[in-house]
Order: structure tokens, then sequence, then C-alpha cells
């Protein structure tokens, strides 16, 4: 594990190592547009074929990332939290992990499995195509379409949630929390919380 | 200068000062200006105002037609078919599509009436409509959704929205407002004169020996990838007399069909006209001259017919982009709004309850 080590001026928040922050910033800019996208799209005509057959491509390669992630994250521990992120607040913090990649796991299978059960291939830029996961049955799809708009729903709170803390970390008690995940390192944090 | 502190049990203690919980308050909220900002942009909740949309349409659709749960917002009265395409393997220079080397591709349908009242009686006057899927439910699907017309009455998604709202019937005569269809088509004059020429080619007797048209046009890719502009239209096999020599009662074309493919089987020549370079590829009102060259790629025979219900052909969308390799899109505009609408639709009706369809094969007499 690539921990980054500060000089003696603890406490050095640890960072995650580097291929997860690239998959992490990768994933940010992926899901970021995959929402927008698919907000636009729904409400499209003229793009609407252009949108739906980038927001497929893209879905299947979130997925792929997601799941490079997370094997990542089972056999990488996170570096420690700072001394500022509370007990509650460390419930709070491992509940929203999990509930993140269980989330970006989620969306895009049922995605798929929703063009599945609406009995059209699943074809993506390339005329690649990619097998049903699921039966072709207009009431399963009903139920797995409203479920993908829930989905996008949750990821856009949820999301929302997981930045708005990190920048109340970062900006008011500057405790180094966002530079655990950025690409700038080998310089002492210039404000360490004191206590 | 001292500034007041607070101690934050949440966070371990920390002390923060006013600055720092104010520069916080101004990230988080500047963030969430802009992400909720853009989210709500997206997806049309703020500055969308007047923009087309597929809700739109169903919104259209439902002001003129009523509310009918379950059914196809447009084209919502019809019957289930099934039967195969046999390619005589002419269209394969054209296409490397599977369906147009030598061979049989199953084919299910659905044939229809135009308007979105799924009890709307029969009137030889209504557009019929004809929806197929090739290949359902593999990977190298073609569907089509083609018309009895020579040529489609719209060019643009906003012609179409607005001829809807044109033909809405009035509440005192139960008839489309004459006014406002004039004023439309003086908006409107590719509609007048697609009209004028679908008025050259009077509706036959049934849907049995009628002309249906993909009226869009497409592109065959070869296997050298040479792209082809193309329309395609499916051409009766005159089929024996109905016993039956009128069609009356409500359900009287759909009864007619209905005997037709109970006694029979019923076909149609799958033909492809091959555009010119300076063909419209992106206006579906403009017919293209008759000299052009016509490839006759096979036979689709069609013989069997149900009652619309849940798994059968009822619950497919023929979106005209599900396209196999070797077919692609044309520039025309009235594509992929047809198939934002009808993906609007599907998902509209595929969680209402459904109604029970008003023609039933089952009671139509021999």
């Amino acid at each position: 594990m690539n921990i980054v080590l500060g000089d003696n001026t603890a406490p050095t928040p640890q960072q995650f190592t580097r291929l997860t922050r690239i998959l992490h910033w990768l994933s940010a800019v992926l899901v970021f547009t995959m929402l927008l996208v698919g907000f636009v799209m729904v409400n499209s005509l003229g793009d609407y074929a252009t949108l739906v057959r980038f927001h497929k491509t893209l879905g299947v390669l979130v997925l792929a990332i997601v799941v490079v992630r997370i094997a990542n994250r089972l056999t990488h521990r996170a570096p420690t939290l700072p001394a500022t992120v509370g007990r509650l607040e460390r419930l709070a913090v491992a509940v929203s992990e999990v509930a993140l990649y269980a989330l970006l796991l989620a969306q895009p299978l049922v995605g798929w499995a929703m063009v599945s059960t609406s009995g059209t291939p699943v074809i993506l830029f390339g005329s690649f195509q990619l097998p049903a996961i699921a039966p072709v049955d207009a009431g399963l799809y009903s139920a797995l379409r409203t479920t993908h708009s829930l989905l996008a729903y949750a990821l856009v709170v949820i999301i929302a949630a997981h930045v708005c803390a990190v920048l109340l970390h970062s900006v008011t008690l500057r405790d180094g929390m966002l530079r655990r995940m950025t690409f700038r390192h080998g310089k002492s944090p210039a404000t360490a919380p004191k206590s | 200068m001292r500034r007041p502190r607070f101690r934050t049990p949440g966070w371990g203690g920390a002390l923060i000062d006013r600055r720092a919980a104010l520069l916080g308050l101004a990230a988080v909220g500047g963030f969430l200006a802009v992400d909720i900002g853009a989210v709500l942009y997206a997806g049309g909740w703020v500055g969308g105002g007047g923009r087309l949309t597929p809700q739109t349409f169903l919104d259209g659709f439902q002001q003129v037609n009523g509310t009918h749960p379950g059914f196809r917002k447009n084209h919502a009265k019809g019957v289930v078919v099934a039967g195969h395409f046999d390619s005589n393997g002419s269209g394969a220079e054209l296409t490397r599509a599977a369906i147009f080397q030598t061979g049989r591709t199953p084919v299910v349908g659905r044939f229809s009436l135009a308007g979105g009242n799924p009890n709307v009686s029969d009137a030889t006057a209504a557009v019929r409509g004809l929806g197929l899927a090739f290949g359902f439910p593999g990977g190298e699907q073609w569907r089509v959704a083609m018309l009895n017309l020579p040529v489609f009455l719209d060019n643009s998604p906003q012609g179409f929205f607005d001829r809807l709202l044109a033909s809405k019937p009035l509440p005192d005569t139960g008839k489309p407002d004459p006014s406002a269809m004039t004023r439309f088509l003086a908006a409107h004059p590719e509609t007048a004169r697609a009209m004028a020429l679908a008025k050259q080619q009077p509706p036959t007797r049934g849907f049995s020996d009628s002309c249906y048209r993909g009226l869009n046009a497409f592109y065959f890719v070869s296997a050298s990838g040479a792209r082809t502009p193309v329309r395609w239209a499916l051409a009766p096999v005159p089929p024996a007399p109905s016993a039956v020599a009128a069609l009356s009662g409500p359900n009287g074309l759909f009864d007619d069909l209905v005997r037709h493919l109970r006694s029979g089987r019923l076909q149609w020549k799958l033909l492809v006209t091959i555009g010119a370079p300076s063909d419209p590829v992106s206006d579906a009102t403009i017919a293209w001259p008759d000299d052009r060259r016509v490839v006759d790629t096979g036979t689709v025979t069609l013989d069997s017919v149900n009652t619309e219900r849940a798994g059968n052909a009822r619950d497919l969308n023929f979106d005209p982009l599900v396209l196999p390799d070797g077919i692609e899109p044309s520039a025309d505009p009235l594509l992929s709004a047809r198939s934002a609408v009808y993906a609007a639709s599907f998902r509209r009706r595929s969680g209402e309850p459904a109604g029970a369809p008003a023609v039933d094969v089952d009671e139509v007499s021999l």
C-alpha cells in the first residue's frame, strides 16, 4: 500500500493509494456525467437516440470500474480518518460508504436488466452487444424502470452529502480530509487541527 | 485579534472559529447550488419551458384521446400477429444484416389503427399501422412501425404535435375544429402537400390488402461498408377475397383481418427502394420519384393472430431505432423523437393495469 508520509509535523492524514484515487476521480466524473445525461435524455426528442446509446456504453464502463473498485476496497484498508471525525460520524461514514458502493453497483445492473426485460438488444457504441440478463417481461420492466429512477435520485442525494461532508471537513475543520483523495502530496498540511 | 471559537463535540472536539464555519457553509452552499441547479435543469424541472419532451406528447395524446390505462398512447386499438420473413437474398448486396441473407427469420407484429382511443370504431379512412419485430427476442432484431400512407404527414416532432392538438375533437360536435386545422395547415405547408398526396391513394378495402410503408429513410450498410439510403414498404400479395362482402360493425376491419389469418395466411413483398443522392432522407413528407430502383428482398408471411395480452406483441415497443447491424438511421429528426416518445409510452403503459382490448380474436365468427 502506497502510504504517502508527510514530514514530522503530524498529524498528516494518510492518502488513499494512487490506484484508489485514480479510480475514485474517474468514477466521480463518469457518474456525474451519467446522472446528467440520464436526466437530459428522458426529456429529449432529437438527441434521445444518441444519448441513450452513450448512456448505455458509459453505464457498462461504470459497472466495470465499480467492480474493480469493490475488489480494490476489499483488499486495501482505507487510511485512518482524521481525529475530527467523531464517533457518530464514523458510523455515518461507514454506512454511507457501503451505501454508495451498493448504489454504484446496483444502478448499472438495474439499467442492463431493465433493457433486457423490454426485449430490446443491449447495443453499445460500435455495435458491441451485451447478452440479456433478465427475461422479457413488461411488468418487470416497469418495476426496474422505476427503480432505475429512484436509484438515480438516491445517488444524487448521497453524492451531494458525501461532497458536503468533505467540504465542511476540509474548509471548516481544516483537517486535510480532501487531501486523502487528491494528487498533491509531499507537503505538510497548511493547517493541522489544534485542540 | 481573537475570533470566537466553538468546540464541536460531534467532530472530535475540534475548535472552529466563525470565519471557518462561514467559509465551510459557503463552500457547501456553492456546491449545492451548482449540483442541484444542474440536476433541475437537466431534468427539465427548471428552464425547460416550452420545450417539447416525450412527456409533452403523452400529455397531448391524453388531452385529445382521454385516459386509457394500459394501452398504447397512440395506435391504441390493435391485434397481435406472427409469422416469418423469407429473404430471397437480394437485399444482401445492400446490407450485411443477417435478416437479408437467404433464409427465414421469425416475425411477430401488430396491426393497429392510428389514434389513442382503444375502443374507436373501425373506419376505412382511419390510418392503418403495422408494427413488426424481425428476430424477436434475439440480438439481431429489426423493428419497424409502418403506415398505409404514401408519405408521412409531418417532417418534424413539432409538426406532429401541433397536428395532434389541431385534431382534438370539440366537446359539442365530436369533430375537430375546422379552423384549427386550417390554421395548422397554413403554418405547415409540408403537411398540406403530404395530405394531398395521401388523398390520391385512397385506402384499400382492409388491413390484408394494404401497402404499409416505413416512410422514414434509413441506410443499408453492406459488408464492405457502403451506405445506401433506403425506404422500405410491404406490398400486399392480394389475398383471396373475403367471404364477407362488406366490412361492418365497430371492429369490421379487424374482424376481416382475423378471418383471413384464421383461415389461411397473408403475404407481403418486402420492397426496398434505393434513394438517389438528390432524394431527401430527412423529410418523410416528400415522396421519392417513382423511377427509383426497387429491390424485392423477400416475402413476409403472417399466419397467426391473437388477442392482445401480457407477454405477446402487446408488450412490444415497435421502436424504429431497434436495428440490426447493417441498418442505420438517417438524420430524419422524427426517428429519434419516435424512439423517445414510444419509450415514454411503453414505460407509462407497462406500469398501468391493462384494460380489455376491443378486438377479441375468439369472438370473431368465421
